[in-house]
């Protein structure tokens, strides 16, 4: 139960005084700008335009400084900044197939067609600190070498070639929006994949991991990950055709799942499917995870009872701005509540308290 | 049946330039817009408005759409004192941009197209391709080469 | 698709966010009170379509409603007009989300969706065009009215049976040049 309290504003506006001082931090030290956090934590940034859901990194950018770093605060800043837009409609799907790569590995095929490319990984750092990033000072080039013309094809394409790899249905139907209509289960694909892709990092990783020691056991193996730009495309009704309205950053990561059949499907590499907003890699390999595990339905398999295969405990939990606004509320004032809880122990008490007595007495 | 192809020629044309206005870095439109020349006079059918565009993909890369999540867009249409009318879908929030690449999409429909075509449209083409270019001219740089190590005797 | 003449580009909100409110609002004063008739004049859609039913799709529509244009009402002008100004769909009548037309060329009521027992919004919207629109005639009853209220409606049995859907059903917008009233499902019709 909630009642209204008056009382508090001094003390709100005093906190937000103090909140808007300590986000600036010691004067002495320069102020952040919004463009310095775009380019040089873009990592940070395309994490909140991935779970914000919207791509715009300099909103997002804005959103981290204004959330003095912390990530699910400036997601949650994103997302209600995503509300007050109009819509002005839904672009032809993105693809990927002509991504721009500046990243392409794949850990099945050595010698796929394009290369391994690996674009600025951490993958072979050492993971040592590096104090020499504590002095400001110049960057060195990179190095540059005869760049690709072609785009680079999809490695599940030589799968598909020998029939050996489940293949995509191909459709062209309308996918359900999670923004707009409330989610019911059994959930599509389209929107399990929705709601991973905008789900908490830290969650789809745990899920993901959970496949990996054995709960719903689906061995995968990234059969290509890729980063790099593709266009985007929206079909503009007054012009009566589509035109290319932008780009965006994407990292897609496709898994290649041994699979032995069931009793639908022959023995065959099924897919599991990770596209994420952004350099965002770690998430993308865990969504293709969580996505393969999600799908046991539609292949045929055994309900082992793994949380990643439910659909959904996976979909109810995975939003970190619904976790976070429950979770958060429980230290709002609960006054009238507690009260009611104080006031039936205290009976409780006193009535187990007589009892006593009453058995002293006899 | 001709009047259609000249329509599709023209339309893939106008596809063209949209897009890339679309894409234009801002700061770098202003300065080649701003050196183009004078200002035309127009009026407003819709004033620049910021919006978002759900942006899809699809499950395995080819597969049926899915949505991803959205994109800020910023549109605009307008009239040039004879009647042209120009649109702009840009990508982010940049008003400003949005109106100048509506004039430029109007403008191209004009006599004023060549020229505009040289003083703007052509470098910012060449600017971009250049970016891309050398995008791709790092990541070239960072694929293996593969060499087998000589195993075991002869 | 021709591109419409620069008519498709006018008639529509001057100043978008204060006046789609303000028209959003008497939409909802006059479905919130049926019998009610406001004024709601801002847009100057093309012909057949009156001032009050183009400003009601102006306000109500955007690309996720499909909007049927029944009988004369589906004109190119229309659709240039509705694409520029909304982005809505045209669609078939028994997927609309809003439908415009004369009420002969609404006919049938069940070629539209009347909504599902988990979600009854999931209906159509009907914007009836009418040549007169006046506080008399049938008898209103129910949600939103005092006592009684009277409006000019085009058939009586079809209300009735309509309401009867209920918490199912369509909702129903009446316009007449810049006039505009409304009569939800939740009403109940009888002869006035």
């Amino acid at each position: 139960m909630y009642v209204a309290v008056k009382g508090g504003e001094r003390a709100i506006e005093n906190a937000h005084a103090w909140l808007a001082e300590e986000r600036r931090g010691d004067t002495s030290v320069a102020e952040l700008s919004v463009a310095q956090i775009r380019e040089q934590l873009a990592l940070g940034v395309n994490r909140v335009m991935a779970e914000g859901s919207l791509y715009d990194p300099d909103l997002a950018a804005l959103a981290i400084k204004q959330a003095r770093g912390d990530l699910i605060e400036a997601i949650f800043l994103i997302r209600a900044y995503r509300t007050t837009l109009p819509r002005f409609g839904a672009t032809l799907p993105v693809e990927t197939g002509k991504m721009a790569c500046d990243r392409r590995i794949s850990a099945t095929f050595k010698d796929a067609p394009g290369g391994q490319v690996l674009g600025p990984t951490f993958d072979y750092t050492h993971r040592l600190l590096d104090f020499k990033l504590a002095a400001e000072g110049e960057v060195a080039e990179a190095p540059r070498a005869e760049p690709r013309e072609e785009a680079t094809p999809h490695i599940t394409e030589f799968l598909q070639g020998e029939d050996i790899i489940q293949r995509e249905p191909e459709s062209e139907a309308v996918p359900g929006d999670l923004t707009r209509q409330p989610m019911s289960f059994p959930a599509g694909r389209d929107i399990r994949l929705q709601s991973l892709t905008r789900g908490d990092e830290g969650f789809i990783l745990g899920m993901a991991y959970s496949t990996q020691r054995g709960y719903a056991r689906n061995h995968a193996f990234v059969g290509e990950l890729r980063i790099g730009t593709v266009a985007v495309e929206l079909d503009v009704p007054e012009l009566g055709f589509a035109i290319e309205i932008g780009e965006v950053e994407l990292t897609e990561c496709e898994t290649v799942n041994q699979f032995k059949g069931s009793k639908t499907e022959p023995p065959q590499f099924t897919r599991g499917y990770g596209l994420v907003f952004g350099q965002t890699e770690r998430k993308a390999i865990a969504m293709a995870l969580v996505d393969r595990a999600l799908r046991w339905r539609e292949l045929g398999e055994d309900f082992l009872g793994a949380a990643a295969q439910d659909e959904e405990f996976v979909l109810s939990h995975s939003d970190n701005i619904q976790a976070t606004g429950f979770l958060e509320h429980i230290k709002l004032p609960h006054y009238v509540d507690f009260q009611s809880e104080l006031e039936l122990v205290r009976k409780l008490r006193r009535e187990a308290g007589e009892d006593e007595a009453r058995e002293a007495a006899e | 049946m001709a009047n259609d192809e000249k329509n599709t020629v023209a339309d893939e044309a106008r596809r063209g330039w949209m897009g890339l206005l679309s894409r234009a870095p801002e700061a770098r439109l202003m300065e080649l817009w701003q050196a183009y020349g004078p200002q035309p006079g127009f009026d407003w059918l819709r004033r620049p408005e910021v919006g978002a565009v759900m942006v899809r993909g699809r499950m395995g890369g080819t597969g049926a759409p899915f949505n991803l999540g959205e994109m800020t867009v910023t549109r605009c249409s307008l009239a040039l004192a004879d009647g042209t009318v120009g649109h702009a879908y840009v990508q982010g929030r940049g008003k400003t941009k949005a109106e100048v690449a509506a004039l430029i999409d109007a403008l191209m429909q004009t006599p004023a197209a060549a020229a505009l075509r040289v003083a703007v449209l052509d470098p910012l083409a060449e600017a971009m391709a250049e970016a891309k270019r050398d995008r791709a001219a790092k990541s070239a740089a960072t694929k293996v080469d593969f060499f087998t190590m000589v195993r075991g005797e002869d | 698709m021709a591109v419409p003449a620069q008519a498709a580009f006018g008639g529509g909100f001057a100043d978008p966010a204060i006046e789609a409110a303000r028209a959003f609002r008497a939409a909802m004063n006059v479905m919130a009170k049926p019998g009610e008739i406001r004024t709601l004049d801002t847009a100057v859609p093309p012909a057949p379509l009156s001032a009050a039913a183009g400003t009601l799709l102006l306000t109500l529509c955007d690309p996720e409603t499909g909007v049927y244009l029944a009988g004369p009402c589906d004109t190119a002008e229309l659709r240039g007009w509705l694409a520029f100004h909304t982005g809505a769909p045209v669609v078939a009548a028994a997927e609309a989300d809003f439908a415009v037309g004369t009420w002969d060329d609404l006919q049938p009521l069940d070629q539209f969706r009347i909504g599902e027992a988990e979600y009854p919004d999931r209906s159509a919207t009907l914007i009836v065009e009418v040549a007169a629109l006046q506080p008399e005639g049938a008898a209103l009853r129910g949600p939103g009215i005092k006592d009684v209220a009277h409006l000019s409606l085009p058939d009586l049995t079809a209300f009735q049976g309509n309401a009867m859907l209920y918490p199912l059903g369509l909702d129903f917008f009446f316009t007449c040049g810049g006039q505009v009233a409304a009569l939800p499902r939740s009403t109940q019709v009888a002869e006035g």
